[in-house]
């Protein structure tokens, strides 16, 4: 890059202020700029509106009908507040779905993050072969998500798998884990932790921003290494815990794929892995309640938006960010 | 405690490599058991504990790959053609919003920009039905091609994700350049042309391989929107084999399971850098 006599190219923190000179023009090229911004939106804005905006209202005025996808528009029946009312007061499965989910994000999220953490502090130190390590890691990552891995753990984990053969060699015998409804969960939750590699590669970038003059200092106080983890370590790391937490728990609310395969899209066994999406998918696409369906739809949006408002709030109190650092 | 923090440098490198190769081969222990599964006859997989089958039996995969009515083959075609066509549209929509976002002044952006942002954190299941509704009613679900409802939100840029990416990475292309060409009157479009985009090729290669990898997962909408066997993706025409609880289908089915991964797998091996340093930049979800 030409060296320029102009202060270096900062990049702005907001999508504010794209260069002097574009602030400069008359009438003219203002106005053209204006035009141009919105020909090079277009596609976005027909995408916010034809894909996202306009479903959302139609999903939120479905949620007050019965809308059965059978029957034709001019049919539906308006039913106020019934679908709400059914959902919180006379559905069981909905509540038992919702606990599914909650109980799947609140064990598997947080034991994942600190896989994720644990191995990128091993990983934290200049060794060969450390990029392998990296790499293969965060290889299930990309699979994990997939109909065909969710198949393999299914069989790794039914009586005759991989898992039982293991155990039987050390005289243990094993469950049918994924047929047994105290145990089905567990083994989708096993399945989002393998896929700790995403979380542990941010958590690595997040470990090689911490100063080492910090560590020193911390040595020369006699500070010993779990005193240094507690100290220097997690409260600088705060800001990237907190964003693979809430990447993380979004991500985890919205389990599918996995749920699906392993109960052949009933939520079984004992609907033990109705997920909330799964059951959604059910009510809408199985029984074809999609006015119900639409209303778990924006129960679940308000849940999703509301935890992560708590999680926002909540950062405050734990999430440190160092001087003019804006993460 | 003490004892063991006093290990000499050499021995404490030495247990975290031993610890490490540990949890590589938890990690590493369902891929290498899909593998071996894979070319196991019907009775190793009951009766052969090890990874590795005494017999190796390759007829899985052809009889994976004819299993059902439609062989395979126009399944990994279908899931190609999505994929490609994913990449396509992610990358020129994105491509444009973003450049909009990043260097353009005009009306309402920062409304925009906040509400693009919002859209980030939208749940894509919330969506899904209202979808469906309107998109049958264009009469897009089903006959005569099927794949229109996958395909045209990412032409429309509403990958988020994508698009996020791409701005930030266009914030770090010295403005001087832009100034340079306006003063010699080019046009924003010019500009996007002959500045933008050629300089933007590093974040365009990431949002490839991306939405590459994604399309080619994705199951929620594949399963939704395609009804017919013909048109299937290979993760829908992978839950047949679910379907179908017969013993014997347990080899084809991880033969055709480990199959469809080889593309993803490969894109691991290439661009192995890339994907790690990618989700390092944009806290992209692999």
């Amino acid at each position: 890059m030409a060296v320029s006599t102009a202060p270096p190219a900062a990049v702005p923190a907001g999508p504010a202020s794209p260069g002097p000179a574009s602030r400069r023009g008359r009438g003219g090229p203002r106005r053209r700029e204006n035009i141009a911004g919105y020909v090079f939106l277009s596609p976005w804005l027909l995408g916010l509106m034809g894909i996202t905006a306009i479903p959302m209202l139609l999903s939120l005025y479905l949620s007050f009908t019965n809308y059965d996808a059978l029957t034709d528009f001019s049919a539906v029946k308006w039913v106020g507040f019934d679908n709400y009312r059914t959902m919180f007061t006379a559905d069981p499965s909905y509540w038992h779905a919702v606990r599914v989910t909650v109980m799947f994000a609140l064990i598997a999220v947080p034991l994942k993050l600190a896989t994720a953490l644990g191995v990128a502090l091993l990983l934290n130190r200049a060794f060969r072969g450390v990029g392998l390590f990296r790499g293969l890691f965060y290889l299930p990552s990309l699979l994990g998500g997939s109909v065909a891995l969710a198949i393999v753990w299914v069989n790794m984990f039914n009586r005759e798998g991989a898992f039982n053969s293991l155990l039987s060699v050390f005289g243990i015998e094993g469950a049918p884990w994924v047929n047994d409804p105290d145990w089905a969960l567990e083994t989708l939750m096993v399945l989002a932790i393998w896929q700790f590699g995403a979380p542990m590669v941010i958590f690595l970038a997040g470990l090689k921003q911490i100063p080492t003059e910090l560590y020193e200092a911390a040595s020369v106080d006699g500070a010993n290494p779990w005193r240094q983890f507690r100290a220097v370590t997690l409260p600088m790391l705060s800001p990237v815990i907190f964003f693979n937490l809430v990447l993380e728990t979004i991500n985890g609310f919205q389990g599918f794929t996995s749920a699906f395969v392993l109960s052949n899209g009933t939520g079984g066994p004992v609907d033990s892995t109705l997920m909330y999406s799964l059951n959604l998918y059910i009510k809408g696409f199985t029984e074809l309640q999609m006015g119900y369906a639409s209303a778990m739809a924006w129960v679940f949006l308000v849940a999703i938006a509301l935890i992560t408002v708590v999680l926002f709030s909540t950062g405050r109190f734990w999430v440190h960010y160092s001087d003019g650092e804006d993460r | 405690m003490r004892g063991r923090l006093s290990l000499p440098p050499r021995g404490r490198t030495v247990v975290r490599l031993l610890i490490l190769i540990v949890i590589l081969a938890v990690v590493l222990y369902p891929l290498l058991w899909m593998l071996g599964t894979s070319v196991k006859s019907r009775e190793e997989i009951a009766t052969n504990i090890g990874l590795w089958p005494d017999v190796f039996t390759p007829g899985n995969f052809r009889d994976g790959w004819q299993n059902f009515d439609v062989s395979f083959g126009r399944f990994f075609a279908n899931s190609a053609m999505v994929a490609v066509l994913t990449v396509v549209g992610n990358a020129v929509s994105c491509l444009l919003a973003a450049y909009a976002f990043a260097r353009l002044r005009f009306r309402m952006r920062k409304i925009w920009f906040a509400i693009m942002i919002g859209t980030l954190l939208l749940p894509g299941h919330v969506l899904i039905i209202p979808q469906y509704v309107l998109f049958k009613q264009l009469g897009w679900v089903g006959e005569p091609w099927p794949y229109l409802p996958l395909l045209v939100p990412q032409f429309l840029a509403t990958e988020a994700f994508f698009v996020f990416l791409m701005v930030q990475f266009m914030r770090g292309i010295p403005y001087e350049l832009d100034e340079a060409a306006k003063i010699d009157g080019a046009s924003p479009y010019t500009v996007f042309r002959h500045v933008i985009v050629p300089l933007s090729r590093p974040a365009l290669v990431t949002t490839a391989i991306f939405s590459f990898i994604w399309a080619w997962n994705d199951f929620f909408r594949q399963l939704v929107f395609l009804s017919d066997l013909q048109d299937y993706t290979v993760p829908v025409a992978l839950t047949l084999f679910i379907d179908s609880t017969s013993e014997s289908a347990v080899g084809p089915m991880f033969a055709m399971s480990l199959l469809s991964l080889v593309p993803v797998f490969l894109f691991f091996v290439a661009f192995q850098r890339l994907l790690v340093e990618g989700i390092n930049t944009s806290g992209i979800k692999g």
